[in-house]
C-alpha cells in the first residue's frame, strides 16, 4: 500500500500529529484540561470555515483562531477553571458560525465532512510541511517549559511561591494545546480530537504511574493507533478517522476492563526511579 | 491584620492558629511573598520577603486534583526539585540524591513508589513534607496539614514534623483550626483573630483574657488532663470552627 503516494503521506502525516497529540494529552489530562482540548476544536471549526468564506486558507483560519482562543483560556487562568457552562456555550455558539459560515460558501460544503471528521488520506505534501514545522515548534516548547509546567500542574501553589508564573505556564501551554488540536483536526477531524489527545494519554495513565513512561507510552499508543487505523482503512476501504477512533476507545475499555479484574495478589511496583 | 509586630525565633515549632478568615493562609503567603502586606514589612531570616526564597519550605492545603492521580509519589514529589526552571524535568544525579534524602528524612522511601491515588491522607503528607524539604529550607509553612485526617494520623503528622524540626533544627509554622493536637509538640503558639495576633507560650496564650481580646467576646478557657478546651458560651470555638471547613 505505501506504493502509493497519498499513503505514503497519510502515514507520514498521522505519524507527526499523533506522537504530538500523544504528548500534549499527557500533560492535558494530569492537568484535567480535556474539556478546554475539546472546546478549542469546535472554535477552530469556525475558524476554518470562515477562513474559507474570506477566501483564505483553512488551515490558516483553524491554526489562528485556536491559538487566540488557547491563549485567551490559559490568560483567563483560575477564573475559568470549573466553568464548563461558559466553555460549553462559547463551544456550541463556535459551531453554529461555523455552520452560517458554511451556509454562506456553499462551495465548502463538501469538504464539511473532512473538516468535521478529518480526511487523513487527502493530506498533501505542502500540509505535511506545515505540520511538521508546527509541530516541532509544539515540541521544542513543550521540551523548554516541561519542569515548570508539571511542576505547577501537580502543586499549582507551592510553584507559585517557588517563583513560577501560572498564568504564564497555563497561557503557554494552551498554545500549545491550541496548535495540536489544529493539527490533530487535520487528520481526524473537530469532532473527534479527543481519540487522539485524550484516548492514548488516558490509556497511559492507567498503565503506568510513571511520569517519562507515560509520556513516551502515550506517544506510542497514539503512534500505533493511527498508524494500524490508516492501514485498516486501506484494506477495508472504511473511513481512517472511525478506525483511529474505534482502536483508542477500545485500548481504553480493554486497559480498564482488565485493571478492574480482581487480582490475586496485588503485584509490586518495580523499586527505583 | 493591622498593628501586630511579631517577632518568631528561629529552631521553634509554632503552633499557628484562629478563627477562619483570621488571616493563617493569608500571613503564611504574605511570607512566602505572593502577597505584599498593605503596610509594614516582613522579614524572613533576616531578608525582606521575596517570592521564591529557597530558605523558605511550603506545604500547601492537598488539592483533589493531584490526589486522584495515578502518578507514583516518587514523581510528584521531584516536580517540586528546580520546578521553577525551564527545561525538561529530568533529573541529575545530584537532584535525584535530594529527593532521596528527603524521602528517607519522613520515611516514605516505600511510599514513593506507589501511585498517589492509593495512599491514605496520612501518606500524603509525608510526602507533602518531604517535597517541602528539598532544598533545605530553614523556614517550614504548614497550611493546615491535619485537615480531614482522622485523630491517630493527626498525632503521627504532628511527631513526624517535630522528629525532622528537631533533627534539622529549623523553624515551623503550622497552622491548624484545634490545639490540642499540637500540644506536647510545640514551642510557642501564635494566635491570630480580629486583625490581631498573640505569640507566647501555650499557658500564656490560651488564656480566658488574650482570647476574649482575640475573638471579640466573653471565651472560657478549660483545662482537663492534658487537654485545653476553648468555649465560647457553651459552644467550643474550635470544633464550630471545624466542622464550618469540613
Amino acid at each position: 500500500m505505501l506504493e502509493f503516494d497519498f499513503m505514503q503521506n497519510a502515514f507520514i502525516a498521522g505519524g507527526l500529529v499523533s506522537v504530538l497529540a500523544g504528548v500534549v494529552g499527557f500533560f492535558l489530562v494530569m492537568r484535567g484540561q480535556t474539556f478546554a482540548g475539546h472546546a478549542l476544536s469546535h472554535v477552530g471549526f469556525a475558524g476554518a470555515t470562515g477562513a474559507a468564506l474570506l477566501g483564505v486558507s483553512p488551515m490558516w483560519g483553524l491554526i489562528c483562531v485556536t491559538l487566540l482562543g488557547g491563549v485567551s483560556m490559559g490568560a483567563l487562568g483560575e477564573r475559568l477553571q470549573g466553568s464548563d457552562i461558559v466553555i460549553g456555550t462559547i463551544l456550541s455558539l463556535a459551531l453554529g458560525l461555523g455552520m452560517l459560515f458554511l451556509h454562506f460558501f456553499t462551495a465548502y460544503a463538501t469538504q464539511a465532512t473532512a473538516l468535521l471528521f478529518g480526511n487523513v488520506l487527502g493530506v498533501n505534501t505542502e500540509t505535511l510541511w506545515t505540520l511538521a514545522w508546527l509541530g516541532m515548534a509544539c515540541l521544542l516548547l513543550l521540551a523548554i517549559m516541561a519542569r515548570p509546567l508539571v511542576f505547577a500542574s501537580l502543586q499549582p501553589e507551592l510553584a507559585e511561591a517557588k517563583g513560577v508564573s501560572l498564568r504564564l505556564v497555563s497561557m503557554l501551554f494552551l498554545a500549545i494545546v491550541a496548535l495540536t488540536t489544529a493539527e490533530c483536526i487535520q487528520i481526524v477531524g473537530v469532532l473527534l480530537v479527543f481519540t487522539l489527545m485524550v484516548g492514548p494519554a488516558a490509556t497511559a495513565q492507567k498503565l503506568t504511574s510513571r511520569l517519562g513512561a507515560g509520556v513516551v507510552l502515550a506517544a506510542a499508543l497514539a503512534l500505533a493507533e493511527a498508524w494500524l487505523g490508516i492501514t485498516l482503512a486501506f484494506y477495508t476501504d472504511w473511513p481512517s478517522s472511525f478506525w483511529i477512533s474505534a482502536l483508542s476507545g477500545s485500548a481504553y475499555l480493554v486497559v480498564v476492563t482488565v485493571l478492574r479484574m480482581p487480582r490475586k495478589r496485588r503485584r509490586q511496583p518495580p523499586s527505583g526511579e | 491584620m493591622s498593628d501586630v509586630s511579631l517577632d518568631i525565633g528561629q529552631g521553634l515549632f509554632i503552633g499557628m492558629l484562629g478563627p477562619n478568615g483570621a488571616g493563617k493562609t493569608t500571613l503564611m503567603r504574605t511570607v512566602l511573598g505572593l502577597i505584599q502586606p498593605a503596610s509594614g514589612s516582613i522579614h524572613v531570616l533576616g531578608e525582606p520577603a521575596s517570592r521564591g526564597n529557597a530558605a523558605v519550605g511550603y506545604i500547601p492545603q492537598l488539592r483533589s486534583l493531584a490526589g486522584n492521580m495515578r502518578l507514583r509519589g516518587w514523581d510528584f514529589v521531584a516536580s517540586a526539585c528546580n520546578g521553577h526552571r525551564w527545561g525538561l524535568p529530568i533529573l541529575n544525579k545530584a537532584a535525584r540524591q535530594e529527593v532521596h534524602w528527603a524521602l528517607d528524612m519522613v520515611g516514605a522511601a516505600a511510599l514513593a513508589r506507589r501511585p498517589l491515588m492509593e495512599t491514605s491522607g496520612g501518606e500524603r503528607q509525608r510526602l507533602l513534607l518531604a517535597q517541602a524539604l528539598l532544598g533545605r529550607p530553614r523556614l517550614l509553612l504548614l497550611d493546615e496539614p491535619l485537615i480531614s485526617l482522622d485523630p491517630h494520623h493527626q498525632h503521627g503528622v504532628v511527631a513526624l514534623v517535630k522528629q525532622v524540626q528537631q533533627e534539622l533544627g529549623i523553624t515551623v509554622i503550622f497552622s491548624a483550626h484545634e490545639l490540642n493536637p499540637l500540644l506536647g509538640a510545640i514551642d510557642q503558639v501564635l494566635y491570630l483573630g480580629r486583625g490581631q495576633a498573640a505569640l507566647g507560650k501555650v499557658d500564656e496564650v490560651i488564656t480566658s483574657p488574650v482570647l476574649s481580646r482575640l475573638y471579640g467576646s466573653t471565651i472560657d478557657v478549660i483545662r482537663m488532663k492534658n487537654r485545653i478546651f476553648v468555649m465560647a458560651g457553651d459552644v467550643e470555638v474550635e470544633k464550630e470552627e471545624h466542622c464550618h471547613h469540613a
